[in-house]
């Protein structure tokens, strides 16, 4: 009974009387040691360096998107690929604002929705004049959009139904016509048309979707901007979640379906853009890149664990008669075997330490180059354990065979052994 | 705990410790077969201080090795403390020679990089002791042999004899039933030798048993009771003073006609390991290439007392098969 109990306490005791033997030996071999690992430190710090890589593209991505709504969706004429639109007119299949009318009624996934209208325009305002990219919104963008009013007021139905020639400008617009600070209630020019000013917007925050022109830009109501300029329009829209995504995209798909006079068997003549979209196709981009890493990383921690049996195999035979003398004082072959198997472990545990600094160091060096844009690149938790797994398993696969062969010398010859 | 501890008492000298019965161990060469050990019986006694002597070839080497629970005997039964032993698995077997066989080796086999301390605390490493208390007895051991100031050294620091010592130790440290000795002087330098032989003498009277396998008769000399082996097979088996009246002439030494005489692949005794090195051996042994003498009191083991040596008679046996 006590026995059974004890065993346990056995294991564990060669447990650590192994390690300390592994750690000796590999102290006493220390360069090749090095070289026998460098397979997993290789394999181990490249593999690490690629996720931490992929997890600070990841988390700057998510960030864009939140800041840019994730729930956001977009309608876009569009040629379908065949049938007789396909070479259509644009005039035919440009999206007119009386599609959407209704819109909201006829999809419950989809919170607000916004037709807009963008055309470049001569400002002027006093002496100054400049080009501006014109936006023509519907007040439920405030609600879509991530950008707060910091001065005056937002849009209303009111100032949409009516067309009146109201504007909202941003800080930058508004410093670059040198306007007062507080600049509500000044008036300005848009192609020789008097807007007043209600607010000013915030700039939007720095993301990978702002379109790299710093141009000034300024939004009017939307159907201001389709009484002074009809043409390209399209629409955005919110749904009331990123998880009925893709249930606000078939109801609007129907919808527009509808609007738009399309029979049963033609192709859509739009295209309906969800930014989760993105966000599935950036994920499943990242995990093909890990799968990617994963494989380079099977093959180099394959590589390794070669290296790992074969210097065991040279440790057995060079310990032959360590070994007999160790079987004739009454060591199990158990216990041998579970010694060489531990210091195949510890040698590879080791060299997965110090690949996974290795791993930490590039991610360092990474996050350093500002090019990069991998501030946040960082080794997730996962990964070290998975680094230190695989190392494990690659020590237990590689290690067995030659400890298998140590545990079954045979005392008499291993102690005559030269 | 162990009758080795008790002492010399009459009780104890009566129970045998070792008792084999018909041993037989058989080695296949391809289609031959060799018989290493032809039937053997033997009982030794607690606190016996016994000499295995024999010619290269002569079984001695397989004896030992079965005596040692290192191998299995093809046929025969071995007890061991009452406990039959020649049947066991490997993984028993091994606990039996961590429990009751201290082993003393020629070439010391300590392990380079450990201290003598560490090198004494091996065996215990392998049986349930707890860390403090295999100090303790590997302390102890040291100090037994006369080397409690030599602890931390490690054997390059330290002379043959006392790396001989350390392994004289580290073959005590487990109470072992019986002290296994292998040419334990075979590479140590005459002064030495007489060093080595008092620590064995000291420990028989102890009360350890000690068997020493040996070819040299002063060692042989040291002990109380000689086995003589030929031809795989016990010749003689005789208190010292018999002995040494009954082979007063016979020192049998290998010498060089009969290494040159064997065939190779009939040396039963070494057949499967490498030859043991007689490197160290002192060079007064080596130098006296004694004429062969044969004494007619030599048969009485049952053989004719023909000069062949042990060697060459395996080979005609081995042909004739």
């Amino acid at each position: 009974m006590i026995s059974i109990l004890l065993w346990p306490l056995t294991l564990l005791r060669f447990g650590y009387q192994g390690i300390g033997l592994a750690l000796g030996q590999i102290w006493t071999n220390k360069m090749r040691s090095f070289l026998t690992t460098l397979g997993i430190i290789i394999g181990v710090g490249s593999v690490t360096a690629v996720i931490a890589g992929l997890q600070g593209m990841r988390t700057k991505v998510l960030d864009s998107f939140e800041s840019f709504g994730t729930n956001k969706m977009y309608f876009i004429h569009d040629w379908p690929d065949d049938g007789p639109k396909q070479h259509a007119s644009w005039r035919v299949i440009r999206l007119r604002p009386d599609h959407f009318n209704d819109m909201l009624e006829h999809c419950p996934s989809i919170a607000s929705l916004t037709r807009i209208r963008e055309f470049g325009a001569r400002m002027e305002h006093a002496d100054k004049a400049m080009n501006v990219s014109v936006t023509g919104i519907e007040p439920d963008w405030h609600d879509i959009e991530n950008r707060s009013v910091i001065l005056g007021r937002t849009f209303t139905h009111t100032d949409n139904e009516g067309a009146r020639q109201v504007c909202l400008i941003t800080e930058q617009t508004r410093d670059q016509l040198r306007l007062d600070r507080d600049c509500t209630g000044q008036s300005i020019l848009i192609n020789d048309r008097r807007y007043y000013v209600v607010g000013v917007l915030e700039e939007r925050p720095d993301s990978m979707f702002r379109d790299g022109s710093s141009e000034a830009q300024v939004f009017i109501p939307f159907r201001t901007a389709w009484k002074v300029s009809e043409g390209f329009m399209y629409a955005m829209a919110a749904c009331e979640s990123p998880e009925v995504a893709d249930d606000a995209r078939a109801e609007a798909r129907f919808f527009l379906r509808h609007t738009r006079n399309l029979a049963p068997d033609e192709p859509d003549t739009f295209r309906i853009e969800i930014m989760k979209q993105y966000l599935d196709q950036f994920n499943a981009m990242a995990v093909g890149i890990t799968f990617v890493a994963g494989g380079i990383v099977t093959i180099s921690l394959l590589v390794g664990g070669i290296g790992i049996m074969n210097i065991m195999l040279v440790s057995v035979s060079e310990r032959t008669r360590e070994i007999g003398l160790r079987k004739a004082v009454g060591a199990k072959p158990s216990a041998i075997l579970l010694q060489f198997l531990i210091e195949a472990v510890t040698l590879c545990l080791i060299g997965g330490l110090v690949g996974l600094l290795g791993g930490q160091a590039i991610t360092e060096l990474l996050a350093s180059i500002e090019k990069a844009g991998l501030e946040e690149a960082y080794i997730p938790a996962w990964a070290m354990g998975m680094a230190f797994g695989f190392s494990a398993t690659v020590g237990i696969v590689f290690g067995m065979f030659p400890a298998i062969k140590a545990s079954r010398l045979d005392p008499i010859q291993a102690l005559r052994h030269e | 705990m162990r009758t080795a501890q008790n002492g010399p008492s009459p009780s104890a000298t009566e129970q045998a410790i070792i008792r084999l019965q018909q041993i037989r161990k058989i080695y296949k060469v391809g289609v031959e077969r060799i018989h290493a050990l032809a039937g053997v019986d033997l009982e030794i006694g607690a606190n016996e201080y016994v000499a295995i002597m024999g010619a290269s070839g002569s079984g001695k080497s397989t004896m030992l090795n079965i005596l040692g629970c290192l191998d299995r005997p093809t046929s025969g039964k071995y007890l061991l403390d009452g406990q039959l032993v020649s049947r066991m698995g490997s993984g028993a077997l091994a606990q039996v020679r961590n429990d009751r066989i201290g082993f003393v080796f020629q070439s010391f086999e300590l392990m380079a990089r450990a201290s003598a301390l560490k090198n004494v605390e091996l065996p215990l490493i392998y049986s349930n002791v707890g860390w403090w208390s295999r100090r303790k007895r590997a302390i102890h051991a040291l100090e037994r042999v006369g080397l409690g100031d030599r602890m931390s050294h490690r054997p390059n620091q330290l002379s043959g004899g006392q790396k001989q010592r350390v392994a004289v130790a580290r073959a005590l440290v487990t109470n072992p039933s019986i002290l296994l000795a292998d040419e334990p002087t075979g590479n140590l330098d005459s002064k030495t030798t007489v060093e080595i032989l008092a620590l064995f003498d000291q420990l028989h009277r102890e009360g350890q048993t000690i068997i020493i396998v040996t070819h040299e008769e002063e060692v042989a000399a040291h002990t109380q009771r000689i086995v003589r082996m030929r031809d795989g097979q016990i010749e003689s088996d005789l208190p010292v003073q018999e002995d040494k009246d009954q082979h007063s002439q016979e020192r049998r030494i290998p010498t060089s006609d009969d290494v040159s005489d064997a065939p190779s692949g009939f040396d039963a005794d070494n057949f499967d390991n490498e030859r043991i090195p007689d490197n160290g051996r002192p060079a007064t042994t080596t130098q006296a290439p004694e004429p062969e003498p044969r004494s007619p009191q030599s048969d009485e083991a049952g053989h004719e007392p023909t000069p062949t040596p042990a060697r060459a008679r395996w080979a005609s046996r081995g042909a004739s098969r």
